[in-house]
């Protein structure tokens, strides 16, 4: 049976049409709220997928073990900035999660033909937590004079297979976004190296003014 | 022209380049004081090349002849007739300057020296080779065999002649030569390092398994390896020293070695070439086999 997908506000998983995903639960994409995990909670399933942003789903769920709410999970499909969302679906679980219910979001999402990368609950998830480091090492040796922009992005996609440059990636997707993803991480772990490099900080503060 | 090249250190950078080398016409003479590891270098570099055949992508008479080409030793002094020398042994400078002054008593006074160093310094190493200007940096990317990459860097002593000379030689190997400042780690290895580094942290945090990392990074990105499936190529053992070299180098706290890398060692959990690392393997061949 097709899952019970509920879309409120905008959802940067799910911009334009929903792909059909099959499976006894319910996704809640867009704007989440504890009133619409609530109402889910209502209805009959093996589970409850929640969108995530740059926030942990303990942010939604609380931190202590809820058996009323063992059957949520996170989820976020991964989206660089203005890009339009990739087929990767990062989904999140706690330690207290019902196993069960962490399958079968898994195979709702695989029915939609989307690729699933399982992972703790904790701020950047994955993707989020492995690249902006990166990216913010690039930008600071653009400004230390390493290389130029483009000898940097082909010494990398030469060298690692890499489909674009990380030059050319920020270039494409925005460096605004990436300053506030960056900042979000930092604010959370209070890493040096998730700080918004000083191009980021700039983008971000000429797209304010 | 340079006709005849010496390879210093046979493990999976030193082979690899060694093909590279072949497949260009160059006679190329390995050398390692280790016959186990000349051996394993050989029955992996034929498998390599068999799989070529099998592909269609060279032909047996081809394979016959660059195999032909390609001459394991243990003695130093075979290497007295190349005029271009590629050291690529492990990230040690000590070990390489031992190496390199040793070459220096072999050598013909024209001969260039190479190092395939990823993060040392090439004016550093070049100062224990006997030809500071005569040497420069050609870091090959893994696996050699198959990258074309190769990132270029000059010493402070590096002669014009030299470099134009190196430049060359990189060029009629059918790589393609990038110029790189000398810099801890060049381009590819200062980002890649610490990289590898923070998708470590992620197991020992329980953020995710190697698995999902490596699917999220490869989806996500478009990435062709994850970087523990990359990580099991390039070796524990190989990581830590890498890292060693560019924390000491930067002391930047990316840069240093995850504790688990130390334990992997530990228990042998070295990678591909164990069989195990952040994967498991149920062979040994080289990559691309």
């Amino acid at each position: 049976m097709p899952a019970h997908v509920v879309v409120t506000g905008a959802s940067r998983s799910f911009p334009g049409d929903v792909p059909v995903m099959h499976g006894r639960g319910v996704i809640l994409a867009g704007e989440v709220t504890s009133d619409g995990i609530a109402a889910a909670a209502q209805l009959e399933g093996d589970f409850i997928a929640i969108e995530l942003g740059n926030e942990c789903l303990a942010h939604h769920i609380g931190l202590d073990t809820n058996a009323n709410l063992s059957c949520v999970v996170g989820f976020a499909r991964f989206r660089l900035g203005t890009a339009e969302p990739g087929n990767l679906i990062e989904l999140v679980s706690t330690d207290w999660t019902d196993k069960n219910a962490l399958a079968a979001a898994k195979a709702a999402f695989q029915s939609g033909g989307f690729i699933i990368a399982c992972c703790a609950d904790r701020p950047g998830r994955i993707v989020n937590r492995l690249i902006r480091p990166y990216l913010n090492a690039v930008l600071r040796r653009l400004d230390d004079g390493l290389a130029t922009a483009a000898d940097m992005d082909k010494t990398l996609m030469m060298g690692l297979g890499y489909p674009e440059g990380p030059n050319a990636l920020l270039d494409r997707t925005g460096l605004a976004d990436h300053y506030e993803v960056s900042a979000a991480l930092q604010a959370a772990l209070g890493d040096a190296d998730f700080a918004p490099a000083r191009r980021a900080q700039i983008a971000w503060h000429r797209d304010m003014a | 022209m340079t006709k005849t090249v010496g390879v210093a250190g046979c493990g999976t950078m030193g082979a690899g380049i060694a093909i590279v080398a072949a497949r260009a016409g160059y006679t190329v003479r390995v050398f390692d004081t280790n016959r186990d590891a000349l051996e394993r270098a050989r029955v992996q570099t034929a498998g390599f090349l068999d799989k070529s055949v099998a592909r269609g992508k060279l032909t047996t008479e081809e394979r016959d002849a660059l195999l032909g080409r390609l001459v394991g030793t243990t003695r130093i002094a075979d290497l007295a007739d190349c005029s271009f020398v590629i050291e690529a042994i492990y990230e040690d400078l000590a070990a390489k300057h031992d190496l390199l002054s040793q070459l220096d008593q072999v050598c013909p006074a024209e001969t260039i020296f190479a190092t395939n160093t990823s993060t040392i310094s090439i004016t550093e190493i070049a100062a224990g080779s006997g030809r500071a200007d005569r040497f420069v940096g050609m870091h090959f990317c893994l696996p050699a065999q198959l990258m074309k990459l190769v990132e270029m860097s000059a010493g402070l002593n590096t002669s014009e002649a030299t470099w134009v000379s190196a430049w060359a030689f990189c060029e009629s190997l059918g790589q393609k030569p990038v110029a790189t400042s000398d810099t801890p780690g060049f381009v590819l290895n200062y980002f890649l390092i610490p990289y590898h580094n923070d998708a470590i942290r992620l197991i020992e945090q329980g953020v995710a398994s190697p698995e999902d990392i490596d699917i999220a990074m490869k989806t996500a990105m478009g990435y062709p390896m994850g970087p523990f499936e990359l990580l099991d190529l390039v070796g524990a053992d190989t990581q830590k020293l890498l890292c060693d070299a560019m924390y000491g180098l930067t002391n930047e706290t990316r840069a240093a070695c995850p504790p688990l890398v130390r334990r992997m060692i530990a228990a042998g959990h070295l990678g591909k070439k164990s069989g195990r690392g952040f994967h498991r393997y149920g062979d040994n061949k080289m990559f691309g086999a």
